[in-house]
């Protein structure tokens, strides 16, 4: 008896839920900055962009404050102004499209989107599969670890796991490193979860978001600042679109021009970095 | 600490955020679900002719779908069908069709089971009234199938409904891509807040699915 009554209010629960669901899903469309994909069309130059009237631009949904979404469900961060300015400037409206770390080619490739600005990173290997324009910002890999126990030199990650994100310059980086164990994930929530969990030693990504990250969580500490090449961080932009490349350089002169990009990182990054990081430690200014 | 960290689920508009995320999983699973319903029962009855031919490539066309990874179909459908084909439609409606496929798939082997379980001697006595081929389907098979297939309908259902957590993978914005923005976004005012969305998805699934499988349970009750 108990037992049907329990599946009554079950039910009677679902049929609410679904409700509650669909009042929110269908009257506030976009309440989460989702963009709607287009249909297949390879015009994405600068011309065919202004005709249609948007531009297709994709970013991290998880990774403040580069790309998120804050409680109002509006997607803010570095990138994310970047990418509304860039629109203004072209003269469109932005569609904005969500990426993982590790399908930022493909949704260029597929034609999911016009220009990627999620703090990607311009590596030798994805020279040969998309275009870049001029670098915004200049980062190296990281590595951070509990400061219970730190790891401060490459040394110290010999016979240990260290956690990545799939498709990530960190990842390439430790995979050519002998001796390290990696455990790849899928998302940055995914790999941070990881390191609270202790499930490796450290975990290495790009230190620019790091150091964000450590002043959040002020267990962990950033042992290792720099490991491996210095790299530079770029729009992409489908392999051979001249035209969107050329716009999207003269856009980055201008904008270096009139500092937007230190406005940018007032705005957006200071807050996050705390006083030891200075904007020269992260913006590629020709200064 | 922990009682404080259910407030990420009412910080701003986050729960109707949630809730707009279930709705997009909740239309994504019954869309499928229809089209794949009426997909399979045509191909369910293909099976259970005696044209060799027919049988064969529905067989491949369920094996394919039975083996290949619902992962796997996606990134297939989102990036790979527009490179090739040059099919690009939203990501929304590749899903669906990813899904009815599969759904079809699978209820074309139940619908298969199911009419072919139905006693031997009520389709003789069909034959015997001289029903024509089509009428012995629509009034004696059909309907007596169909009770004993909906069992196993239901929990197809359910497979369903929990699958539509994969949507994510191709950015679509369904409970779980939410939730995670959610986590990252509170991260610093909410610790726990991962626990507390986390939780919060588990129960929107078990409510959405419990009732399906209690009904599955007492159909199956019922049959014995």
């Amino acid at each position: 008896m108990t037992k049907k009554i329990f599946n009554w209010i079950m039910g009677i629960l679902a049929v609410l839920v679904i409700a509650t669901a669909a009042f929110f899903g269908i009257t506030q469309p976009g309440l989460n900055g989702s963009a709607s994909g287009s249909r297949w069309n390879n015009e994405n130059n600068v011309s065919s962009i202004k005709r249609r009237g948007y531009i297709r631009i994709a970013v991290f949904g998880d990774l403040p404050p580069y790309g998120w979404v804050n409680s109002q469900g509006k997607r803010v961060g570095y990138d994310v102004r970047l990418a509304r300015r860039v629109a203004k400037d072209l003269g469109v409206k932005v569609r904005f499209v969500q990426v993982n770390a590790n399908n930022r080619v493909d949704t260029l490739n597929s034609n999911k989107a016009d220009m990627i600005l999620a703090n990607f990173t311009v590596t030798p290997e994805r020279k040969k599969v998309v275009s870049w324009a001029k670098p915004y910002m200049k980062v190296s890999v990281g590595v951070i670890s509990p400061k219970r126990a730190p790891i401060t030199s490459a040394k110290q990650l010999q016979g240990k796991n260290v956690i990545v994100t799939k498709g990530t310059t960190a990842e390439n980086y430790f995979t050519s490193q002998k001796g390290v164990g990696l455990l790849k994930f899928d998302s940055k929530t995914q790999q941070f979860n990881a390191i609270k969990n202790d499930r490796g030693a450290a975990l290495a990504d790009d230190n620019s978001y790091l150091y964000a990250w450590v002043k959040r969580n002020p267990k962990f500490t950033v042992g290792i600042k720099n490991i491996g090449p210095n790299q530079y961080i770029s729009p992409a932009v489908k392999r051979g679109n001249k035209s969107l490349q050329n716009w999207m350089n003269h856009e980055i002169d201008k904008l270096n021009r009139e500092s937007f990009f230190t406005y940018d990182y007032n705005k957006e990054l200071k807050p996050y970095f705390g006083k030891e990081i200075r904007p020269s430690d992260i913006l590629k200014q020709g200064k | 600490m922990l009682h404080s960290g259910i407030n990420v689920l009412f910080e701003g508009r986050n729960f109707a955020r949630l809730m707009a995320g279930l709705w997009t999983s909740t239309w994504i699973a019954v869309l499928a679900l229809i089209i794949g319903l009426a997909i399979g029962t045509i191909f369910g009855v293909l099976r259970t002719l005696k044209n060799r031919p027919v049988r064969f490539i529905l067989r491949i066309y369920l094996e394919f779908f039975r083996i290949v990874p619902t992962v796997v179909l996606l990134y297939l459908v989102y990036y790979i069908l527009p490179r090739s084909l040059h099919v690009n439609w939203p990501a929304t409606w590749m899903s669906v069709l990813a899904f009815a496929l599969w759904v079809g798939a699978e209820f074309s082997d139940i619908v298969r089971g199911a009419i072919e379980s139905v006693p031997k001697n009520q389709r003789e006595s069909g034959m015997a009234l001289g029903l024509s081929r089509l009428q012995l389907f629509r009034y004696v098979l059909i309907p007596q199938a169909f009770k004993l297939e909906l069992p196993a309908t239901i929990n197809l259902a359910t497979r369903v409904i929990k699958t539509t957590s994969l949507l994510m993978i191709i950015n679509i914005m369904e409970v779980i891509n939410v939730g995670q923005q959610i986590i990252e976004a509170n991260n610093q005012q909410y610790p726990t807040g991962v626990f507390w969305v986390y939780g919060f998805i588990f129960i929107l699934y078990f409510i959405l699915d419990y009732p399906l499988s209690a009904w599955a349970k007492r159909l199956t009750a019922k049959q014995k």
